[in-house]
């Protein structure tokens, strides 16, 4: 058995969703800023008449930015329960097919925010590709601050 | 299409006719009760009845057939003239639809008619058949005479079931909810509510026939259409404005001609198409409104009451959506005023009323909204008792009852878990009742509104807006954001310019207020709501720097309490089509959905109820804040009354309540004619006589007698008008003085000048009016 993975770079590290949960890959796109939001959220997206909210990767996985600050990010649009959500990459990779022999649950020492959210390491030949559950890591429960 | 899934199908299209039916048949019989010798409408039952009996015979359902059977038999005597509709017998069809809806409902939960068999109801109905004039065998015999046609009625059913087939196609048969309400019928022409009839009558054969070949052509116009098409229909509509809205925008910049007209054109275009779209979602407010004769009739059984319901305006029309919505609220306020309002008969005849009570039910368009108003000629709300019952509840102090004026008083039923009913009903009175209707009616964004004159009439009048997908929205910019106002909250806008701001907005230890027609209005800044850094107020920054600036405020109004929001621009107001957020912010209070802007980018949507919540503008209990802001802002409260101002002599000021006038009017005095030694003028086809407030007054007036305009305030209507004349009418005010809540006083204070009362009866008393 094995699973299809979208891959995608957030810093320098490769991250996967299963890509049956992803709806489409757009460009950046202008975004309209809600306040007091939870800090994860960027803003709120135009897709096609339909309004996306789109998620910064780097703040959910509690990763530091790039210095290169020229790149735009790139939406994943995700197709969860709740809708349509936009995760923020910096660039996007191939979809991989990976065996489930070469899958292995997360190490317990990682951080507690990126495991809450991360369900399978996959040892790929030379690096390890991370795979997010979509459904949680769209879900931002009550961090929201008023 | 297997013979399993025409049964289904079958088995559908006959609950939804029959409960269709069923709901025409309540009002029918209380039609036929005013009126028991209509033959249209005895018939029209009779051929209802009919048609669910032979199709449950054909279907099966034993018991079913059986009720309707005996109901049939007696309406089919009534026909013939054999027996008079009476009270018994509409209660006891009445009981027999109720039951034949309970075994509907059990059909279509579990595909059986359950196992009662309303032995009790048959036994009634049986006794009701024997009471007239015929005899015990002809009733056995009754039974055969009207299984004949049954017999035959089920060949004709499955040969009519292809001539239903294009419509039903046409009519998405693969909807899932078929309850009664799951699909419309989409009225194209003038129809009648016959239609529903006589589809149903497929399959029945006999006398139905006729009737069936003269109204064909209005089947041929109406088609039935699943709600969820037109729902997403609505969605593509509202898609196609937004993209509308867009190349307006780029078509303005662009400047070329051609593309403007075709703009122009596609503009028109997509306005009406989303008019119509919108008309498809209409229902008249008549679709609920059907279930009420038949609710007040019951409640008018049990209690022992008489009332006359009267509907006006069933064809108005409101978003199918939102007609759910008031369906219940309505309901419950009906309930209430037949309950609590209308007085039992003795009462009324000894307060001098007519014996039977009038419920006005009325509905009509008024300025993009949906009005509807109840009113009833019962006994009133009496202030005092509502303050006593608010102190004993616990509601409010003492103190604050004191200082409530009785309009405040009479809308306190609103507040929760308020109830004058002395005694809990079964109809109403448990306290839960008003205080619902309010918040369910405000959820939709409409407002409800009580009136009473106490011994005479209550009215509650409830604003509701017509459709909620799309709605009317100011659009203002702040802080590089762009936020819409939807514009159902908006009262008004104001704009302070550079540095006299600083002195127009004053500071209540802390809280920023502006002065507006002489009533504090709290202000809230735009930026602090969002938690942004830039909240500019007048007199933060140096006159330089407030030089060029201005400040908007938008007047805004939620949850009967007004407050400003400090902005710092204002655009336009614009169409806007609401979508929901997602649920990553879902809990911001402030803004309730988003939507998409002309240009393409996301604009979020105020929610003004929740900026007012979290901005503590709002007290807890609502109302409550003109009272707690303190004396001052008590004594400007405006909601006293609205007062002409006159001139009496040289300097002398007048006040008379605006309520009392019924015209403002200018003539020529040499119109003025003599008649019994009074002054009288023809007005209107009427002699109207003429008093001088002057004289009345004891005061000089200003204008000689001879002098040639006349200003006349002129009280009453036709033959009891009497024209008031004064030397000059200067303004129409605002004051605090309440005249519903009369202190006695004799002057006020208006615009800094004592001006003095004019109570307008007890004036024309005294000169013998």
């Amino acid at each position: 058995m094995s699973n299809q993975y979208c891959t995608f770079r957030i810093s320098d590290m490769l991250f996967g969703v299963d890509v049956l949960k992803v709806q489409e890959i757009i460009q950046f796109q202008e975004m309209t800023v809600v306040p007091l939001s939870d800090t994860v959220v960027r803003g709120l997206v135009n897709l096609r008449g339909q309004i996306v909210t789109a998620l910064d990767l780097h703040v959910r996985l509690d990763i530091d930015s790039n210095e290169d600050t020229d790149t735009r990010p790139i939406n994943i649009v995700l197709c969860t329960e709740g809708g349509a959500v936009s995760l923020l990459v910096d660039s996007i990779g191939d979809v991989l097919t990976v065996e489930e022999t070469a899958e292995e649950s997360p190490p317990p020492n990682l951080n507690a925010k990126t495991r809450e959210i991360l369900v399978k390491v996959c040892k790929l030949e030379d690096e390890l590709l991370l795979v997010l559950d979509a459904e949680k890591t769209v879900e931002l429960g009550q961090l929201a601050k008023l | 299409m297997s013979d399993f899934d025409a049964m289904d199908e079958i088995l559908r299209e006959f609950l939804v006719e029959s409960y269709e039916n069923l709901d025409s048949l309540d009002t029918d019989l209380i039609v036929l009760e005013k009126d028991p010798h209509s033959e249209e409408i005895l018939g029209k039952v009779f051929r209802t009845i009919h048609t669910i009996k032979g199709t449950s015979g054909v279907l099966g359902f034993g018991k079913l057939e059986k009720v309707t059977h005996v109901g049939e038999n007696l309406l089919s005597r009534m026909r013939d003239g054999e027996l008079t509709y009476d009270e018994g017998i509409a209660t006891g069809l009445l009981q027999m639809v109720d039951a034949v809806r309970e075994m509907l409902n059990l059909i279509e939960s579990d595909g059986s008619d359950g196992q009662e068999s309303y032995g009790a109801l048959i036994a009634i109905l049986e006794s009701l058949l024997d009471s007239g004039s015929v005899s015990p065998p002809e009733v056995e015999a009754a039974p055969e005479a009207s299984a004949a046609p049954e017999a035959s009625a089920a060949p004709e059913a499955e040969i009519s079931e292809p001539v239903e087939e294009p419509v039903a196609e046409v009519a998405q048969p693969e909807s899932d909810d078929d309850s009664d309400d799951g699909s419309l019928a989409l009225e194209t022409s003038d129809s009648e509510p016959e239609l529903a009839t006589v589809e149903s009558n497929v399959g029945t054969p006999g006398q139905v026939e006729p009737q069936r070949a003269k109204s064909s052509p209005l089947s041929d116009s109406t088609v039935r259409v699943d709600v969820c098409l037109l729902d997403q229909l609505m969605t593509q509509v509202g898609e196609l404005v937004l993209a509308r809205n867009r190349i307006m925008q780029y078509g303005q910049q662009s400047g070329d001609p051609e593309l403007q007209s075709t703009i122009q054109g596609l503009n028109l275009i997509t306005s009406e198409l989303q008019e119509e779209v919108m008309k498809t979602r209409m229902q008249p407010i008549g679709s609920i409104w059907n279930k009420f004769p038949r609710a007040v009739r019951d409640l008018c059984v049990d209690m022992g009451k008489k009332v006359n319901l009267v509907m006006e305006g069933q064809e108005t029309e409101l978003d199918r959506t939102l007609i759910e919505a008031i369906k219940d609220p309505l309901m419950h306020a009906l309930r209430n005023s037949v309950d609590h309002g209308v007085e039992l008969p003795e009462a009324r005849l000894r307060a001098g009323k007519s014996f039977t009570g009038t419920v006005r039910l009325k509905a009509y368009h008024e300025g993009g909204q949906v009005t509807i108003e109840l009113k009833d000629d019962g006994a009133g709300i009496d202030p005092v008792k509502i303050g006593q019952k608010c102190i004993e509840k616990g509601i409010y102090t003492k103190e604050e009852v004191q200082r409530m004026t009785s309009r405040e008083l009479v809308n306190c039923v609103f507040a929760p878990g308020f109830s004058t009913a002395a005694k809990v009903t079964n109809v109403s009175g448990r306290g839960v009742g008003m205080d619902v209707v309010k918040t369910n009616i405000e959820k939709i964004g409409g407002t409800v509104e009580l009136k009473s004159k106490q011994g005479e009439w209550t009215e509650l009048k409830m604003k509701i807006p017509l459709t909620l997908a799309i709605i009317p929205a100011l659009v203002v910019n702040h802080n590089g954001g762009r936020y819409a106002i939807p514009q159902a909250s908006l009262l008004e806008l104001l704009r302070l310019e550079g540095v006299q701001a600083a002195g127009k907005i004053e500071r209540v230890h802390g809280a920023r207020v502006y002065r507006l027609r002489g009533r504090l209005l709290p202000l809230i800044h735009l930026g602090e709501v969002l938690n942004q850094e830039s909240c500019f107020w007048p007199g933060d920054g140096t006159t330089e720097e407030e030089e060029g600036r201005s400040w908007n405020i938008v007047v805004l109004h939620a949850d009967d309490q007004t407050f400003g929001l400090v902005v710092d621009g204002i655009n336009d107001t614009e169409e806007i089509v609401v979508k929901p957020l997602g649920k990553q912010l879902k809990n911001i209070p402030v803004f309730s959905g988003a939507t998409i802007m002309g240009d393409g980018n996301v604009a979020l949507i105020l929610d003004i109820l929740g900026i007012g919540k979290v901005s503590d503008v709002f007290t807890p209990e609502g109302a409550r804040t003109d009272v707690k802001a303190g004396q001052q802002a008590e004594s400007e409260k405006p909601h006293g009354s609205t007062m002409i101002l006159v001139e009496i002599g040289s300097d002398g000021r007048m006040a008379l309540p605006l309520s009392s006038v019924s015209r403002l009017e200018e003539f020529k005095s040499d119109r003025i004619e003599r008649s019994a030694g009074r002054e009288v003028i023809q007005y209107r086809g009427n002699i109207m006589p003429l008093v001088r407030l002057a004289n009345l007054v004891g005061r000089p007036s200003g204008n000689t007698e001879d002098s040639e305009i006349i200003q006349v305030v002129v009280k009453g209507e036709g033959k009891e008008a009497v024209g008031i004349i004064v030397d000059r009418i200067l303004d129409i005010t605002e004051t605090n003085y309440d005249d519903n809540n009369d202190q006695g006083e004799t002057s006020i204070v208006v615009d800094g000048r004592v001006t003095e009362i004019v109570r307008t009866s007890d004036v024309l008393a005294s000169a013998g009016y």
